[in-house]
């Protein structure tokens, strides 16, 4: 037996490996780190990313044009359609992205690689889901910005200036936040890629054409006005398109005529606040039953 | 440093539906020892390394690595393991130094260590002129090297390796054997599975050979080849003989007194497998040839070998790794995910 411990000057000799900072900070060098790898995925391949904001200009561009020549004040807009559509595509578009938030982790558990971070001391495996969420939060932004412009050049006009931009934005990740995490959790849950692609094709139109995304609740038979004041959309779509025509906007003001009566943009956005707890909670059961 | 063994493994249980992977599995590595596990594909080896790296829940058993209980506080434990595992699992569109500061941020090290770190352990596996191109681009070996270097980044007290060299060109296996040795001169507790013969008996200190879930026998690999004792003689009739020559074959030198034990080796073209007991064995050759030429048998070669650990795992199942390795691969691959 050779259990020759000769020391040595190196760096690999047998140390104590005591970890500085907290776990605070770990969390954060974990997450960051996890991110840091999202980003430069995106630099070196940038064709998912680069064809979901041509899909969303295409959707910008179609619908517009389907319902161009619907009499004015249809929607309950002043202006043209695409007044009242921007907000529904920015959502259509962060919605998207949001909900194929799991793909490349399933991939990661199908190569082998999640094995390398189930094997490393992260502080909470949650850091693997914080940082996916990151990533999407921020190319959906940039994403729902394109979009905002484009719309612009179109003829829609934001009315409630860089503080509703932030409302919108808030909305914007607060939505993101909760599908992206629904979307790890799927990934985690199901057996591989084929079920997961499946599972997205299943959930993403229906649920943009049973929001507000496309046409205003009033528009709807009953059983579909349930449906979409059930439907965590609205409550996105909604608030941001409130913030495209009202300069003077509240917080308190009814931005939606919900099934059971009207709800405020504060309200919406705290709806979405409690979607996102439910759905990490969700997501961590998961986690734990499928991981340990 | 603590006298704790650096892994401890005490009955461990884990089954897949119906199939009973491990079956009660104990074993220690000693801290700076190079352990090996041997047997044949679906033998359970790497659902033991799985359960140690915390990967898969144990239905029964403990394990320990430098006293820790690796389901009672399984964070400390994966700090101070290394997991290496069979397929190659790379980001690659990653460049090496980066996915080595991938790693280096999993396991929490001050980013002035880990700068040091990622420089030598580069290094060390000789990956210095690639390190900042794309893992893409790597070769196999390379690919090996690079996951070999990110197991090591966070300095492990156990090193835990499941198949290092399989599907490796020569080079990059020797390479894989210098690194080892190396690991073992600094003192790192590495345990590995093979089931590569010549690998586990080249490099390991403390052998245990695994069948079905069980421990099978367990020593260093001299002991092993010792106490199965006997010299040995393989001969062959003709160069691929047919089964049924090959059985009256062995039924004739059965009959002869110095033979011990005699073995049909169908994956060697149905060569005869001897133990004689006789201090210069190619001394018996005259009476082999005579008994086989009794029988109207030709013989066309004859070779000597001493006991190896292919031959310790014969004693113990009655059938060669190689053999086993192929009836092995049908369970085997049914459990993975």
């Amino acid at each position: 037996m050779s259990n020759s411990l000769s020391p040595s000057s190196n760096a690999f000799t047998r140390t104590e490996e005591i970890p500085v900072g907290g776990a605070g900070a770990q969390f954060f060098q974990e997450t960051a780190a996890l991110t840091r790898r999202l980003f430069i995925q995106l630099a070196r391949r940038p064709s998912a990313f680069a064809g979901s904001i041509i899909q969303s200009l295409l959707w910008l561009f179609l619908f517009s044009a389907l319902f161009a020549q619907a009499p004015r004040g249809t929607f309950g807009v002043g202006g043209e359609y695409i007044q009242f559509l921007a907000a529904g595509i920015i959502v259509f578009a962060a919605f998207g992205g949001a909900l194929n938030a799991g793909v490349p982790l399933i991939f990661d558990r199908e190569f082998g690689f999640l094995n390398r971070l189930l094997v490393a001391p992260l502080v909470s495996r949650t850091s693997i889901i914080f940082a996916s969420a990151l990533f999407i939060v921020s190319t959906t932004l940039v994403q729902a910005l394109l979009i905002a412009i484009a719309s612009f050049a179109m003829g829609a006009t934001f009315a409630s200036g860089p503080l509703g931009a932030l409302v919108v934005a808030l909305t914007v990740t607060l939505l993101v936040f909760g599908i992206a995490a629904l979307s790890m959790g799927l990934a985690f849950a199901l057996p591989g890629h084929i079920e997961m692609l499946a599972c997205i094709f299943v959930i993403n139109l229906p649920l943009i054409f049973s929001s507000t995304a496309l046409a205003p609740m009033r528009f709807m038979p009953d059983w579909m006005k349930v449906v979409a004041s059930l439907n965590p959309l609205t409550y996105a779509i909604e608030p941001i398109r409130y913030l495209y025509l009202h300069g003077d906007w509240l917080l308190t003001a009814p931005v939606v005529e919900t099934f059971w009566g009207p709800v405020s943009l504060a309200s919406c956005l705290l709806i979405l606040t409690v979607f996102d707890l439910v759905a990490f909670a969700l997501v961590g059961t998961v986690l734990k039953k499928k991981l340990s | 440093m603590s006298t704790e063994p650096a892994v401890r493994i005490r009955d461990l249980r884990k089954a897949y539906g119906a199939i009973q992977a491990v079956d009660g599995i104990s074993f220690e590595v000693a801290p700076g020892q190079i352990f090996g596990l041997l047997g044949p594909n679906g033998a359970g080896k790497t659902t033991t390394l799985r359960c140690l790296c915390t990967l898969e829940r144990p239905d029964a058993g403990e394990l320990f690595v430098s006293g820790v209980s690796v389901t009672a506080d399984p964070r400390t434990v994966r700090r101070y393991l290394g997991y290496v595992s069979q397929e190659i699992a790379l980001d690659k569109i990653l460049t090496g130094r980066e996915l080595l500061h991938l790693q280096a941020d999993l396991y929490h090290l001050p980013s002035a260590v880990a700068r040091t770190r990622i420089g030598e352990a580069i290094e060390l596996l000789g990956l210095t002129e690639r390190a900042n191109d794309r893992i893409k681009t790597y070769s196999g070996g390379m690919m090996k090297r690079l996951d070999l270097a990110a197991g090591l980044l966070h300095n492990p007290r156990v090193l835990v390796l499941d198949e290092p060299t399989v599907g490796l060109d020569i080079q990059s296996r020797l390479s894989v054997w210098a690194f080892l040795r190396e690991l073992r001169e600094r003192g790192i507790a590495v345990l590995l599975t093979s089931h590569y013969l010549e690998e586990i008996d080249m490099l390991a200190s403390q052998v245990a050979i695994i069948d079905r879930g069980r421990v099978i026998a367990q020593g260093t690999p001299e002991e092993l080849k010792r106490r199965v004792g006997g010299e040995r003689v393989t001969l062959r009739i003709r160069e691929f003989s047919p089964a049924e020559e090959a059985h009256r074959a062995a039924d004739a030198l059965r009959a002869l007194p110095f033979v011990k034990e005699v073995i049909i080796n169908e994956s060697q073209g149905n060569a005869l497998y001897l133990v004689v007991a006789a201090e210069d064995p190619l001394s018996t050759v005259p009476a082999l040839r005579e008994a086989l030429s009794q029988r109207g048998l030709p013989l066309f070669g004859v070779a000597q070998s001493r006991p190896s650990l292919d031959d310790v795992f014969l004693a113990a199942t009655g059938q060669t790794l190689q053999d086993a390795d192929l009836a092995g691969t049908q369970t085997g691959k049914k459990k993975k995910k």
